[in-house]
């Protein structure tokens, strides 16, 4: 679903990724842990585009991300294609970024209504739906500012699949929650690979990725230390960078 | 600490039964600098009062000629070009805002220019270039669709129209930057990982939040723009302030009139205000917990709160 050969990318003078290799399969969850600054809020950003990657290449769903090859060049793609392609990639951030001015329910509506010109009816009736599947069908209406941010983060992800996404982008979607929120948001996730919902998440959340992870990645300084099943990664590091981290983080 | 609970509840105050003090009653600070300067304050507006009585302005007039036909139709005229001018500007200043924060090199060095002008030239000298644009352009000519001569186009209210909206426009593109810059990037890139293109996300997504913030500086325009309208009289356009200042010079009134004008200026200000109000308060959705209540609401909570609940024994 997701390839990534020697992927850079630098802002400025700051080398971020430094060559990232990685596969995510179809159905898969793929966690990716590090230390912050290790690059892997970046290198979900790459995946679709929110940031532009400075050497490599990188494929979703077998095409390139952000270029289109003609021979042997890179042409840009316009604006428009852009927006196309992340019609099918659906991201959580981990500050929510849900629509204060809209409700709830016009939050999820939104993407299928201004971006799939769906009819506003089918778009209401399936993010109705869509909440009830959060646990929040009480809360349509309600403004982002009267929800908790664990409600808010499960309003996120609501108006993420609205968009009826291939894959799902999780960046450490609970890292801004008091821990008592942190459950809830954590069983929709589970409740979406349980679905074969293909999912990369950038978590601090070990439980989650060895209990619900298909694969891990361990980054730092912008490469992928180790790699493997969640349960050998975290139960069984062989790098010395993995087992210092894990060591404070566990 | 349960049987202080218990005492607050029962609605015997909040200190506890077994307190040692009793509730504070002390004496409050007295604040002898307020009554003085209030004294003085008001001897002040007396003194002024009594000087405007005794001088030599015939009361009646004002009164007179405040609804006065010809002043009716320059408080007309005023908000005729007032309104049409600020919607002109609004228009002028999100399009010269967005074309300011373009990655197109173009567009941006274009809003620059026009800000740069427009902003950086007095208004007044504005009005009397429209006006006197024969001078340049004898012929307005968009063939094959349109052609005449440039003094039949450029009317009292075309200059006037022109003058004032495109100076609003250059300060409106800037108000409008600013509230644009002040929607945080995390909205921007939420509605891109939609999938939603850079004009819609502005539209749907950064324009509304924006809102609140350009909102009261726009308010501010518009006073500012009622008031500058005074200024049209120079291309011969008849608003409030000509219209009033050519009945005192027929009439000797000079002073009276220049009251009618003041009085009616502050009329269309204060109404405006309060207009403004309530579109702040819609824009204000979602980002407050609970809207302020409107004036009208606020009264009636006064009133029903006059009755004081009873307390529950």
């Amino acid at each position: 679903m997701v390839k990534a050969e020697a992927v850079h990318k630098s802002f400025g003078a700051a080398h971020i990724l430094k060559g990232v290799d990685l596969e995510v399969a179809p159905r898969e969850v793929f966690c990716l842990i590090g230390p912050s600054g290790s690059g892997k809020s970046t290198f979900l950003r790459c995946i679709n585009h929110l940031e532009q990657i400075n050497a490599g290449r990188l494929w979703v769903d077998g095409e390139l991300v952000g270029y289109r090859q003609r021979g042997d060049r890179l042409h840009e793609l316009k604006d428009r294609e852009v927006a196309a392609k992340r019609r099918d990639i659906g991201m959580v951030f981990q500050r929510f970024n849900l629509f204060p001015h809209m409700t709830a329910l016009e939050n999820v509506m939104e993407g299928p209504v201004q971006v799939k010109r769906e009819s506003k009816a089918v778009a209401r009736e399936r993010a109705r739906t869509l909440l009830d599947r959060v646990g929040l069908g009480e809360k349509a209406g309600n403004y982002p500012s009267q929800l908790s941010g664990g409600q808010q983060q499960r309003v996120a992800i609501a108006r993420a699949l609205a968009m009826e996404p291939k894959l799902m982008l999780f960046d450490e979607p609970t890292s801004a929650l008091d821990p008592e929120l942190v459950g809830d948001v954590l069983d929709v996730m589970r409740g979406l690979a349980e679905d074969g919902m293909t999912m990369i998440v950038v978590t601090h959340e070990m439980g989650f990725a060895r209990e619900v992870g298909d694969a891990l990645v361990f980054m730092d300084d912008g490469v992928v230390v180790e790699s493997g099943h969640p349960r050998d990664v975290l139960g069984n590091p062989q790098h010395e960078r993995t087992k210092s981290f894990l060591s404070k983080v566990l | 600490m349960t049987e202080v609970t218990d005492t607050y509840d029962k609605g015997k105050g909040p200190v506890a039964t077994g307190s040692p003090y009793e509730a504070i009653r002390a004496v409050p600070v007295r604040h002898y600098g307020r009554w003085v300067s209030a004294v003085v304050v008001v001897a002040l507006l007396v003194w002024l009062g009594y000087a405007f009585s005794q001088g030599n302005i015939l009361w009646g007039t004002v009164g007179d000629k405040l609804f006065d036909h010809t002043v009716i139709q320059g408080v007309w005229h005023t908000i005729l070009i007032s309104v049409c001018a600020m919607a002109m500007g609004l228009v002028l200043g999100v399009l010269f805002a967005v074309m300011r924060l373009s990655k197109n090199p173009v567009t941006s060095a274009v809003s620059w220019l026009y800000i740069w002008f427009f902003r950086g030239t007095p208004v007044y000298v504005q009005l009397l270039m429209w006006f006197n644009l024969s001078l340049i352009f004898p012929v307005i000519n968009l063939m094959p669709l349109y052609k005449n001569d440039t003094v039949a186009v450029m009317t009292p209210f075309v200059a006037a129209l022109l003058g004032l909206g495109l100076n609003e426009g250059a300060y409106m593109a800037e108000i409008v930057r600013a509230g644009v810059q002040s929607v945080d990037y995390g909205q921007t890139e939420a509605a891109h990982a939609l999938g939603m293109t850079g004009p819609r996300t502005m539209r749907r997504i950064v324009l509304p939040q924006a809102m609140r913030v350009i909102i009261p500086p726009t308010g501010n325009e518009f006073i500012n723009m009622l008031k500058t309208s005074s200024l049209v009289s120079v291309v011969q356009y008849t608003e409030l302030l000509r219209s009033t200042s050519n009945i005192g010079s027929d009439t000797t009134a000079i002073m009276e009139m220049y009251f009618v004008a003041s009085i009616w200026y502050l009329v269309l200000t204060s109404v405006f205000s309060v207009g403004q109000y309530y579109v702040e308060r819609r824009f204000a959705r979602g980002s407050l917990r609970s809207l302020p209540l409107t004036p009208w609401q606020k009264v009636r909570a006064n009133l029903t709160t006059l009755r004081r609940p009873k307390v529950v024994a």
